[in-house]
């Protein structure tokens, strides 16, 4: 078991940091450690936990801002913008039951260094276009800091996107800064019933094409639907966001433009924001352990994609359902297939048009011999590790998580 | 000119008719200018107070072609300055005497349009306008609008990281790309990204939007294309003061609204885009906002009124919401000529791009009086209200004796005062030679060194766009070397568990 240090000042974070720098000491950084499971198994001799630096220094509602220190746990800032209807748009998956953890842990610095999303990605973009600047050590035991506290800021390299999701293999990051965003008054979906996997994606990408600012699309196929409570048959689900006019205008409009494709039905405000957590969680997928994959490709190459994926014969069975008007797939394999499947998916992913599969959940094994996130070509790894060596040059941040 | 630019390499300017031949071999037909009057044209861009001929011009046409060119400029430590449109407001497009200029203006061609997807893929050359131009015939547009979009490259785009009005609801450019392919200084091709939504491994694509030429240069761009708003009206608000205006923006966005737009204008810039283009702005008053609203019908009717009501609230003096799209298009005639009209007005104009917290737009804007008397120099402001983005429009003349001097002072001490009241030095237009000597009053030694290692970790040898960006140029070794010895810092006296 590693030792775990927990300094509660910057001043003793950038001290751990430095000394492990000095003496070439791995360390694992960690928050709540809800996102742990993700990766490759880092081994370290110390753990770095952050979670000590914790707490909110300044929200300006009115000027949309909101600065923390990374140990902040997301649920104190969800609440404190939710009492002045505000949020953070892009709508952070909590990963936590997917591992068995308790859901609403997991700290705001583990939203960034995972550059977490939600089914609102497609409209409002992930953590990485909300996060306005930041503070951070590097694996050279320095403290640095980028961006500011505006929104519209050019002066340097955007290091503010550069860290988001490098899953702590950079630098520690102690602050944030985040734009936040008013928080819809109301809140429809959408159902459409019936539809293959193919027919939703061309609804759903035609959807998000039109002018009713669709904020979520997301489609359950029969293997999957029962786990969202909406009975056996496959359902599209568009979510519409907004003032009350506005809502009921568009889910009037929505409801006639999808009503030639099939049975339809309008879910309100509560049954609503209770499917879209469990869309943006992966419900189906808690309360086991299979592995789980977490495919992003375009969004009119998912049905595609997953309908060459279910003929392989050696695939054996799979659940999954798509996010993102189908450019986000969800996909659980069975246990016993030989590497998670990560061939297969990889090659196939490759063959409709590119984009990345992670291997979300698997036994520690399983992700120490299947790379879990997506292999890169030769000159592209190249950079990578040369961007990983120009912040953390003795390697003795996260060493391994993100690659070999 | 005061600003120093690397010292020209005497080696490379001997070889400079071998340069030129080899990269002719390369680039066959018309594609490399080293002529002067050829090369002219090429000498400045939009910031005209810097000027000069760069060493070659090249201008190729294929993605080998650029893999080529770097490659060998890489190979023979020749320094290489890209240029899009050569539009960039802070000189970004410089030449260096003893620089290739690596002129993408012949990737001019929008290679696919995937409405399903809802995403454009473009050559770098092709204007911010043109993207806009192929895909409205089905209702699409793209978002990020800068000023100069009718001139202005995707590609320089993607290196500046260009916003427009559009900004505080859609996003800068950073948030509407999805992926680039690219070459390095080492002539090696890479794809960041693609249609998907979110690229894999580190976000180098965060990382090369705004790094202004300085990291690669960009062969193709994937942009995320958007279906236009049904409607879209705006309202047109005098204010008697500059607070009561910053006000009505805060009480807008606290009431949960994000217009589409949002542009304020002080007294002089009013009475100088009215003089011009005859917009029907009232002229007694301190402050103009320009409110946009846009989405469905009945949501922009319904916050017209919501915005109304604010407005009226916060003393508005003046206030006419637009009745047809000629009316909307009147409205902002007048802001979207401020510059051309403000040039009307005064021989010269610096124009200024900072960018503070919204709150602090009256300090700000008091401060500017005061130093308009001692530096003896009018200003005009026109500010995307809704982001904090402020353009201050200092008049000069540069044919009186040390005017422009004066003006950049000027500037510089507006661009500091940003930074103090929490804001920023650049918030569209750019650090290039313009703002480079001024970042450290933004980032301390630390923060500038790392990233420069970014810089080494693209760009070893820091030959492409050298003198931009950093005040100053450090050798790469140098920035990798570890000050730290193993046995000299004691265990952390922490909380251990």
């Amino acid at each position: 078991m590693a030792e775990r240090l927990r300094p509660e000042t910057d001043a003793g974070l950038l001290d751990v940091v430095a000394w492990a720098a000095a003496e070439e000491v791995p360390l694992e950084i960690l928050g709540h450690g809800s996102k742990r499971g993700i990766g490759r198994p880092v081994q370290a001799e110390y753990t770095l936990d952050v979670s000590g630096l914790a707490g909110v220094t300044l929200y300006e509602p009115d000027e949309l801002v909101l600065s923390a220190k990374a140990g902040t746990p997301l649920s104190e800032v969800e609440k404190l913008l939710r009492d002045a209807n505000q949020e953070l748009a892009f709508e952070p998956i909590d990963y936590a039951p997917l591992f068995g953890g308790e859901a609403g842990s997991g700290t705001l610095g583990g939203v960034y260094a995972a550059n977490l999303a939600g089914p609102r990605r497609i409209k409002a973009g992930a953590a990485r276009d909300h996060v306005l600047g930041l503070a951070a050590v590097s694996g050279r035991g320095e403290a640095f800091k980028s961006g500011g506290r505006v929104v519209k800021n050019v002066t340097g390299y955007d290091l503010s996107k550069g860290l988001a999701g490098s899953w702590g293999t950079l630098a520690v990051v102690t602050d944030l800064t985040f734009k936040v965003l008013p928080r819809a008054e109301r809140v429809a979906t959408v159902l459409v019933k019936g539809l293959s996997d193919e027919a939703a994606g061309q609804a759903m990408c035609a959807t998000m094409g039109s002018a009713l600012e669709v904020s979520g699309a997301a489609h359950l196929p029969a293997e999957t639907v029962a786990d969202f409570g909406l009975g056996s048959d496959a359902v599209t689900a568009l979510r519409l966001e907004g003032f009350p006019t506005s809502v009921a205008y568009r889910s009037a409009a929505l409801k006639k433009l999808t009503e030639p494709q099939g049975p339809v039905e309008v879910l309100d405000v509560p049954a609503s924001e209770d499917l879209w957590k469990k869309i943006r969680d992966a419900a189906p997928f808690q309360g086991e352990e299979r592995p789980l994959w977490r495919i992003s490709v375009a969004p009119r190459a998912g049905a595609a994609l997953m309908g060459a994926l279910a003929s392989e014969p050696e695939t054996g069975r799979l659940r999954w359902f798509y996010d993102w008007s189908g450019g986000l797939v969800w996909l659980s394999v069975e246990d016993d297939i030989e590497d998670a499947g990560a061939m297969k998916i990889r090659s196939a992913l490759a063959a409709s048009g590119g984009g990345h599969a992670t291997l979300v959940r698997g036994p520690a094994a399983l992700r120490t011999g299947v790379s879990p996130f997506q292999p890169q070509p030769e000159a592209l790894a190249a950079l990578s590790k040369r961007l990983k060596e120009s912040f953390d040059p003795r390697g003795i941040l996260n060493p391994g998580r993100m690659g070999a | 000119m005061s600003v120093a630019m690397p010292r020209p390499k005497a080696e490379i300017l001997a070889r400079r008719e071998e340069i030129a031949a080899e990269l002719r071999r390369i680039v066959p037909g018309e594609g490399v200018v080293s002529d002067p009057d050829g090369m002219r044209p090429f000498e400045t861009d939009g910031l005209t107070a810097y000027r000069q001929l760069p060493m070659v011009v090249v201008l190729p046409e294929t993605v080998a072609q650029v893999s080529r060119i770097l490659r060998y400029c890489h190979d023979n430590s020749i320094r290489v300055v890209p240029r899009g449109s050569g539009t960039s407001l802070s000189g970004g497009a410089l030449p260096l005497a003893d620089g290739v200029l690596l002129v993408m203006s012949r990737f001019n061609k929008v290679l696919e349009v995937d409405f399903d997807n809802r995403v454009a893929v473009v050559q770098p050359g092709v204007t911010n306008l043109a993207v806009t131009r192929a895909v409205e015939h089905r209702g699409f547009y793209y978002a990020p609008d800068p000023s100069s979009q009718i001139a202005c490259s995707i590609g320089g785009n993607v290196a500046e990281n260009s916003g427009g009005v559009h900004c505080l609801k859609y996003g800068l450019t950073t948030n509407n790309v999805l992926g680039v392919e690219m070459v390095l200084i080492t002539g090696e091709v890479i794809r960041l990204g693609g249609k998907h939504l979110d690229a894999e491994g580190f976000d180098l694509l965060g990382l090369m939007t705004g790094s202004e030429g300085l990291l690669g240069v960009v062969t193709e761009v994937t942009v995320r294309i958007l279906r236009s708003p049904e409607t879209a009206r705006a309202l047109l608000i005098g204010f008697p003061t500059n607070e009561d205006a910053g006000r009505c923006v805060g009480d807008i966005i606290g009431a949960g609204i994000i217009p589409g737009g949002m542009e304020m204008m002080d007294r002089p810039a009013i009475h100088a885009a009215e003089d011009f283009v005859h917009a029907g702005y009232p002229l007694d008053v301190e402050a103009l906002l320009i409110v946009e609203l846009d989405g469905p019908g009945e949501e922009v009717d319904e916050l017209i009124a919501r915005v109304k009501a604010i407005a009226e609230d916060n003393n508005a003096a003046n206030l006419r919401v637009s009745q047809s799209e000629e009316e909307r298009a009147v409205f902002w005639a007048g802001r979207k000529a401020a510059f051309p009209a403000v040039g009307r007005i005064s021989p010269d104009y610096y124009c200024m791009d900072g960018t503070i917290p919204r709150k602090a737009l009256p300090k700000v804007l008091a401060r500017m009086k005061e130093m308009e008397a001692e530096y003896g120099l009018k200003v005009a402001n026109v500010f995307h209200a809704g982001d904090g983005n402020l353009h201050p429009l200092i008049l000069y003349d540069a044919n009186k004796p040390d005017e422009l001097e004066r003006a950049e002072a000027f500037g510089a001490e507006i661009l500091k005062l940003c930074v103090e009241v929490g804001g920023v030095l650049t918030g569209e237009h750019g650090v290039g030679v313009e703002k480079r000597d001024l970042m450290g009053t933004m980032f301390n030694e630390a923060d500038l060194a790392q990233q420069e290692r970014i810089k080494c970790a693209f760009d070893p040898r820091q030959l492409l766009n050298p003198g931009k960006v950093f005040p100053e140029l450090h050798l790469c070794a140098e920035l990798g070397r570890m000050h730290v010895h193993k046995g000299e810092l004691a265990f952390p006296d922490i909380p251990r568990f």
